[in-house]
């Protein structure tokens, strides 16, 4: 049966997430910074909306590009979160979380052979998806001098005349880098310069410390050429509801909205139902989570700068990426001998990619107790590395 | 400070003086001497542990007791208020507006102790009029955390 497997899918990697966690789960006592979701519970209106709806009988579909009302919520939370404008009726849409949105966007615009720059290291599912759709991932390592930010002169080194997209991922997983508004000017310049589409994966948007986050699509002459991909697991902690929205031109949005009514249908109704309770009156529950994450936050970079392993600051999302060059390993190595002496699960950073060498993921989507755990392990383990 | 100082305690009185510092981005020296203001101001009371005493060996019952008082002239009801409060048993009085006048939560070790601090003391108080007492038959919720509550971790390593 193998030789009668699609040639594309054969030839993509397993993710090195999957490979690592499976050692992960066959230890005891292990502790696990590896996770990629909130800890927190989706907060109880949400959860009691879906129930609600569930107890009314609200189990049909719904239209294919979501309910109206949840379009309508999700475009009056841009505006006044990020000051976007979107019609609801032509401009979103509602999918089966952010990965949906993004899978969708590759296959409306990827005619083969178009290339399509990935900054990395990068969430894992863009170079996959974008080859399964047709396209040629190129990739653009990024620098921690740079603070693992997207250059003008990156995307300039990279580009040709066979380049049709450029992803754009801040706040970024798995380094936790933002991006700010005079950043974005400089690469919507290059964008329009070179005619490119930019596929804007802005799911951790309202987990950025500091200063708040910008989208690309609010700068002059970007709206008409980005698609926003967002949805709720991360800022409502909804991530097993699987509700997300791709926001963009209605001439990417109706295409992309074709693919996903032959392949999805709708999104699930009660996931739709909850998430609009979750978008119109749960701005309190993300400050408080937002809050929550940066005292670990801060709690993690103290920790790591205390046993001798640089550590980039981190401004968004709820990952810490610190070198780990000093110890003399590779992220692979690092990664399997702290879990084997010391339980402690971290993620290689070259899971996201062939830059995150020299580098580890740790999430710090944990209560404070397991991280000051974890920290006093791997402080322990580096020590015995650094003399 | 002050207030991400009590937020940040509400949460977890376990947070050390370090993280404070970690968190707040202030030097130790001020967290401590803050937090010592907060206890003198006594606007922090106290540091209390939650225990689900139900999964212990340990037997306790509580009750809830509605008291109906005679407020006294001059002192409204804070001298009767402050009678009850003295006993060791009592852990909590509040003054309510409706149907009563003061909710008073008690602790003993069975029934009968309950019955008999209700009997003995509470109920032949000058000021007092009339009790209700109610026994908490099991505790769902306390102090804002629930008891029940499965802590495990039970997010599972899914991929990317």
């Amino acid at each position: 049966m193998e030789q009668k497997l699609s040639e594309k899918v054969k030839v993509i990697p397993p993710s090195g997430i999957r490979k690592f966690f499976d050692l992960v789960s066959e230890m005891e006592d292990a502790i696990s910074l590896g996770v990629g979701e909130p800890d927190f519970d989706t907060p109880w209106n949400i959860r009691e909306e879906g129930i609600y709806s569930l107890e009314k009988g609200k189990t049909f579909y719904t239209s294919n590009s979501g309910m109206l009302e949840l379009r309508d919520e999700i475009c009056k939370y841009l505006k006044r979160r990020f000051e976007l404008d979107y019609d609801y009726k032509t401009e979103t849409l509602v999918t089966v979380g952010g990965s949906e949105g993004i899978d969708l966007a590759f296959r409306a615009l990827i005619n083969p052979g178009d290339e399509v720059l990935i900054p990395e290291p990068c969430f894992v599912s863009y170079k996959p998806c974008a080859f399964l759709a047709g396209g040629k991932p190129v990739t653009i390592p990024l620098k921690e001098e740079n603070e693992f930010r997207l250059t003008p002169e990156e995307v300039e080194q990279y580009v040709t005349d066979k380049t049709k997209i450029l992803v754009l991922s801040f706040p970024n997983n798995p380094t936790g880098a933002i991006m700010d508004r005079d950043d974005l000017k400089k690469i919507a310049e290059v964008a329009i310069k070179h005619d490119l589409i930019v596929l804007s994966d802005e799911i951790y948007a309202e987990l950025t410390y500091a200063q708040k986050h910008v989208s690309i699509a609010s700068i002059e002459g970007m709206k008409e050429r980005t698609i926003i991909i967002n949805g709720f697991s991360k800022a409502y902690s909804m991530t097993g509801w699987r509700m997300g929205y791709a926001v963009g031109p209605k001439e990417v949005i109706a295409p992309m909205t074709k693919i996903h009514q032959y392949g999805i249908m709708c999104a699930p109704t009660t996931s739709q139902y909850a998430a609009i309770e979750a978008v119109k009156n749960s701005d309190s529950d993300v400050q408080e989570m937002r809050n929550a994450y940066n005292g670990r936050r801060k709690v993690m970079i103290e920790g790591f700068r205390r046993m001798g392993l640089e550590c980039f600051e981190p401004l968004g999302a709820f990952y810490l990426f610190p070198s780990i060059k000093r110890t003399g390993l590779t992220s692979e190595e690092f990664a399997n001998r702290l879990l084997k002496e010391e339980k402690v699960a971290v993620v290689p950073g070259t899971a996201f990619g062939d830059s995150g060498e020299g580098f580890i993921r740790c999430s710090y989507a944990y209560s404070i107790e397991d991280l000051k755990l974890a920290i006093s392990r791997i402080e322990k383990f580096v020590s015995r590395l650094i003399k | 400070m002050r207030q991400e100082i009590l937020g940040i305690l509400e949460q977890n009185c376990k947070v050390t003086v370090d993280d404070l510092a970690t968190i707040l981005e202030n030097p130790k020296e001020d967290i401590a001497k803050e937090l010592s203001k907060l206890e003198k101001e006594q606007i922090i009371c106290g540091y209390h542990t939650i225990i689900n005493w139900d999964k212990t060996d340990i037997h306790k019952v509580t009750a809830l007791i509605e008291v109906k008082v005679t407020p006294q002239r001059g002192q409204g009801f804070d001298k009767i208020a402050e009678r009850i409060y003295r006993f060791k048993e009592v852990t909590a009085v509040y003054l309510m507006s409706g149907g009563f006048d003061l909710t008073v939560i008690i602790e003993g070790k069975t029934m009968k102790e309950v019955a008999l601090f209700v009997g003995q003391k509470l109920a032949p108080l000058e000021s007092v009029l009339s009790t209700a007492t109610h026994f908490v038959l099991k505790k769902y919720k306390d102090h804002g955390i629930i008891l029940e509550k499965n802590k495990k971790d039970e997010r599972m390593a899914v991929t990317p």
